[in-house]
């Protein structure tokens, strides 16, 4: 993970970005651009609207104002196919939410098989080879209510992997779990940042971001208040407001 | 230690058995004494007139089970359909959404009995050629618009209780909303509902009884012609047997469906 220069036009640009929610205007006017194989976490209080920045980028909400750009396209253009463009974008929910009534090895296909049209067996092959990489292969059959939590958050990032994106968005993946499960996925997320994927990480694993993260964005009241390289912003941040959350994150002994 | 739960279990059965005699036989003794039961069992229970009506009723009762089999397979899926139409997002299926809820006012609020004798006399009458005259058919069609009605609103109910966390799941992968409905949301949404659907089966066996109205003859028609030449009612009782026989395996049946469901899906959550 190195800081050089990169070719070709960024993954993910936004520019300008707002959303409200009725009155509640939850992103006000949101600017950031994430470089092609780098790890963007956003750090923030709840509320700050990462989840919001994340389901935006993957078109599950509309956005008000201003543009983002995902590999070059303009994703938020009128008349621009959402299916097509979140076929390249995988996201990852707080809550997991696989699916109840469908295996592990459904879980993982279902995407595959219906949205890119891969035959059943290709799409079972590939699936197969992403459980046994991760460790879950002896559970392809299971139904998600018998795996840990920790298992199926794995799962749930092993389904959105299997659409093979170019671009994966984690919303505070490790935030419904307990303690002991933190590790193992975060030890996945690891993983794939290794293996160069471009993730944008909502998280309040402190400790993690600054590991992991090629830039740390600081969300407050909707806006990127401040960004940089995790080692500025965890030990020298410039903003009042980022070291008044740090403190507290100190304080609460996350860091 | 579980020796004497054994002995526990045995007591409790015998228990059990003889406090149901009691029961039972104290109730049988109290009605056998009642005044008026022997005009009661005389009208309502007469052995000789269940054995002479039985047959016929029977023969006849399988005109309910196939107006029943026909109706709900049509039912089935025209509900489902009439629900995923009520659920359309966007602005270009507006009509679709009315009609579908215009649709559901009107046939939940009329009486089955009115539906039933406006198509089942009044088609036929209308002597367009190519419209069928059986009255059974037309029985058929009027359980059928009625029903879907209903059948409509609890795939409604059920495809509104999976949340909408799960239609995000789905759709972030890049399936379309009819993908979406089709293999995440409709699944979940029908084996929820399996017990109130259940329960509309069963109120639409007992309907079909109101196509004798029409003149099929179905059980309910039989029974009123044995009543017309008995003047007894024991007929009636046949009848209300079959239709029972055929409601409580029902019951039965769908405990075991959502019984099975459970296991699959919580069993292991231990593990």
């Amino acid at each position: 993970m190195t800081d050089g220069a990169v070719a070709g036009p960024p993954a993910l640009v936004l520019e300008g970005v707002h959303k409200s929610f009725g009155r509640t205007e939850v992103l006000r006017g949101v600017d950031l651009a994430v470089e092609e194989h780098h790890v963007v976490c956003l750090i923030g209080a709840s509320g700050s609207g990462k989840s919001t920045l994340l389901r935006c980028v993957n078109l599950l909400e509309p956005i008000d104002e201003g543009r983002i750009v995902v590999g070059g396209v303009d994703i938020t253009a009128p008349g621009v196919d959402v299916n097509a463009v979140r076929k390249g974008i995988g996201i990852v929910f707080q809550a997991f939410n696989l699916f109840p009534h469908m295996s592990v090895l459904s879980n993982v296909t279902l995407g595959p098989r219906k949205a890119l049209d891969l035959p059943r067996a290709q799409a079972e092959a590939e699936a197969l080879e992403l459980l046994g990489r991760f460790g879950l292969a002896d559970r392809r059959d299971d139904y998600p209510d018998r795996l840990s939590g920790g298992q199926q958050q794995r799962v749930a990032i092993l389904r959105a992997l299997a659409m093979r994106p170019k671009l994966m968005l984690l919303d505070e993946v490790t935030s419904a779990l307990d303690p002991e499960l933190v590790s193992e996925v975060l030890q996945l997320i690891r993983e794939l940042a290794d293996g160069g994927m471009t993730m944008v990480v909502a998280t309040h694993e402190m400790s993690f971001a600054r590991d992991i993260a090629n830039r740390v964005c600081f969300l407050d009241g909707g806006a990127i208040l401040e960004e940089g390289p995790p080692e500025q912003i965890f030990t020298e941040p410039r903003e009042p407001r980022t070291q008044q959350f740090l403190a507290r994150i100190v304080a609460a002994g996350r860091l | 230690m579980s020796a004497r739960r054994r002995g526990e279990g045995r007591r409790g059965v015998v228990i059990a058995l003889v406090s149901t005699v009691v029961v039972f036989a104290g109730l049988g003794f109290a009605i056998a004494n009642a005044p008026g039961w022997p005009e009661i069992h005389r009208q309502f229970f007469d052995w000789a007139e269940f054995r002479s009506t039985f047959p016929e009723i029977l023969s006849a009762f399988w005109l309910n089970v196939k107006i029943f089999c026909i109706s709900e397979a049509l039912i089935l899926p025209l509900a489902l359909l009439l629900a995923v139409v009520r659920g359309l997002p966007g602005p270009v299926f507006f009509p679709a959404r009315l009609l579908a809820i215009a649709y559901t006012d009107f046939f939940r609020g009329v009486p089955t009995i009115i539906v039933i004798t406006l198509l089942g006399f009044g088609a036929p009458a209308l002597g367009l050629s190519g419209i069928p005259t059986s009255t059974t058919f037309w029985g058929i069609v009027a359980l059928v618009l009625v029903y879907t009605a209903y059948v409509s609103e609890v795939y409604r109910a059920g495809i509104e209780s999976v949340h909408p966390s799960q239609a995000s799941a789905a759709r972030s992968l890049g399936l379309t909303h009819g993908q979406s409905m089709l293999y995440v949301i409709v699944p979940q949404a029908v084996r929820r509902v399996i017990p109130p659907l259940l329960n509309d089966f069963i109120g639409l066996q007992k309907d079909t009884a109101l196509v004798g109205v029409l003149g099929s003859i179905e059980a309910f028609k039989q029974t009123q012609i044995d009543q017309a030449a008995s003047f007894n009612f024991t007929s009636g009782l046949v009848a209300a047997l079959l239709f029972v026989a055929i409601t409580i395996p029902l019951a039965r049946f769908t405990d075991w469906l959502v019984a099975r469901d459970r296991r699959r899906q919580l069993a292991g959550a231990a593990a």
